[in-house]
């Protein structure tokens, strides 16, 4: 029987460009909805009411710290925190990158190196990073030092796994070829290997990032002196809500941006990975 | 003694015989093709020639010497896919074998080295018709092209023998009669030893100065891996009859084992 006619199944129907927008702005615009209407609603019963500030509450807060200088140092806390934190984060995510790229790379190409390796790799990573912070704090004191080898010791094991795993991808056709061509093992590492998995480890980063944060901000909220974790679990005394809003915002704010970055840098840098085959 | 000696050799897996007392010899230049049913061991002969698997018994040779247990310069190959490496242009797939002889520690040539390496290449590409194309990557290639630069790149490389494992199997029918004129120029003009895996019995008959067939002799009902594949047809080609095509083309159509008849 022919219809007339008659609806798409849902999982044909796609969005026009526009309604993509709306639909992709849609959920935030109502959690912002929301929250200024339940804001409103306790703020009008009680205007002392701290646990959701208006945003006119959060522009001052934000402004003390960011553009004024603090009455005790002198210096703009905001920005310090946001710099430390950073530098902490990127430091420990880089060494990681590193050892990641280096130990999974090899591990992947080398049957030696996997059956020698691999699995203490494998029993390294399932060591709650968190249950042996304190043993960090003992060895590497509570300065920089520790926050940055807690964010190495939670993310490592991750990316040397998966760039391990991405080596043993590599159709093995490849690699024979390159031996018919006189490629030496690390001729093959280099020229072969290497370049294939650099895109593959930008984004085994991008699945880090999430974790790395994570660490960072556990670490200091235990012991820092500056910092956005450090900040957050400060004012936390004080129900700063107006505070403690602005900084997750900001802290989520950076963690789309490294990843936009990273993701953007990848398309750049390596279009024979992301365009489609 | 010949380019290439087989002598008796044998493959099996656990207790899977795959090939058994397969017994040949090679002289330089020759063209042979290599036909037969799914799963007859014709693959697994090929990984022997290339070294990524041993002979289970007997050996082969490649001048007077045992075949390297590994791949290395000596033994071009392309395959049904992934020949080429997708992270490099067309041009620098080409100029890799270069670098690799070249650059031992870095891999990557520069001036004056690289240049000369870029116009070997190029002379390369445009006998594979792509020195059009010489800054794409292999994704941007059609699948024919990228079978061409995968045969390119083999040929950089001057091996005295390519094995070609079903190197047109996932082409279009038109295109493969443009790569099967390529291989025979590139053949003529280098005069190496060339063995290709077809499914195609007609591309097998038509390419190639000689054409094996490889099938199993004896059959055990009961035990179905009990007996490997052997060499059973061995003709020279170019004054083949009609008839021994249509024998071979029936056997292997309903997989059944055909008498041996060696008929060189």
């Amino acid at each position: 029987m022919q219809h007339r006619w008659t609806m798409k199944r849902l999982i044909n129907i796609q969005p026009s460009p526009l309604a993509r927008i709306i639909l992709a702005a849609l959920p935030f615009i109502i959690t912002l909805l929301l929250y200024l209407w339940i804001s409103d609603m306790r703020l009008s019963s009680n205007p002392n009411d701290k646990l959701m500030p208006a945003f006119s509450s959060f522009a001052t807060a934000i402004s003390e710290l960011a553009f004024t200088p603090s009455k005790r140092t002198g210096e703009y806390l905001f920005w310090i925190d946001t710099v430390s934190s950073l530098q902490r984060l990127l430091l420990g995510v880089s060494i990681s990158a590193l050892i990641g790229l280096i130990v999974g790379l090899l591990n992947g190409a080398i049957p030696l190196l996997r059956a020698n390796l691999s699995p203490y790799i494998t029993v390294l990573s399932l060591i709650p990073p968190m249950a042996i912070l304190p043993i960090l704090f003992i060895i590497f004191g509570l300065e920089e030092l520790s926050k940055v080898i807690l964010i190495v010791i939670g993310i490592t094991p991750f990316i040397i796994r998966d760039l391990q795993g991405k080596t043993l991808e590599l159709p093995s056709e490849q690699l024979i070829k390159a031996q018919t061509l006189g490629a030496s093992t690390w001729q093959i590492l280099l020229r072969v290997i290497l370049p294939q998995m650099v895109p593959r480890l930008i984004e085994a980063i991008r699945l880090s990032l999430g974790p790395a944060w994570l660490f960072l901000i556990s670490a200091e909220a235990i012991a820092a002196q500056s910092g956005l974790g450090y900040r957050i679990f400060l004012v936390r005394r004080y129900l700063s809500m107006d505070v403690i809003l602005p900084y997750v915002v900001w802290i989520t704010l950076l963690a789309f941006i490294l990843d936009w970055l990273l993701r953007k840098l990848s398309q750049r840098v390596f279009p024979w990975f992301h365009d489609p085959r | 003694m010949s380019f290439i000696e087989i002598n008796n050799v044998c493959k099996h897996y656990d207790k899977t015989v795959v090939l058994e007392r397969v017994n040949a010899k090679v002289e330089h230049g020759e063209f042979i093709t290599l036909v037969g049913a799914s799963g007859c061991g014709k693959t697994t002969f090929l990984k022997m020639l290339l070294g990524t698997e041993v002979p289970s018994r007997g050996s082969i040779t490649l001048h007077n010497r045992p075949i390297a247990q590994e791949p290395g310069p000596d033994r071009g190959i392309v395959f049904q896919r992934y020949s080429v490496f997708p992270h490099l242009t067309a041009l620098q797939n080409l100029i890799l074998a270069h670098e690799f002889k070249h650059a031992r520690l870095i891999g990557k040539l520069f001036g004056q080295k690289r240049n000369e390496a870029i116009a070997q290449a190029y002379t390369m590409l445009t006998s594979v018709g792509l020195e059009h194309a010489d800054d794409r990557y292999p994704h941007q290639l059609s699948g024919g092209m990228q079978q061409r630069l995968a045969i390119a790149q083999a040929f950089m490389q001057q091996p005295e023998v390519l094995l070609l494992d079903e190197p047109f199997g996932a082409l279009d029918p038109g295109i493969r009669g443009d790569m099967h004129q390529l291989v025979l120029d590139i053949w003529g003009k280098t005069a190496i030893n060339i063995f290709m895996i077809t499914h195609d019995l007609k591309e097998g008959f038509y390419l190639g100065t000689r054409l094996w067939v490889f099938d199993k002799i004896r059959h055990d009902p009961q035990a179905p891996h009990a007996y490997g594949a052997t060499i059973t047809y061995d003709i020279p080609l170019g004054h083949t009859d009609r008839s021994t095509y249509k024998t071979i083309h029936r056997a292997l159509q309903r997989n059944k084992p055909v008498a041996t008849r060696n008929s060189q």
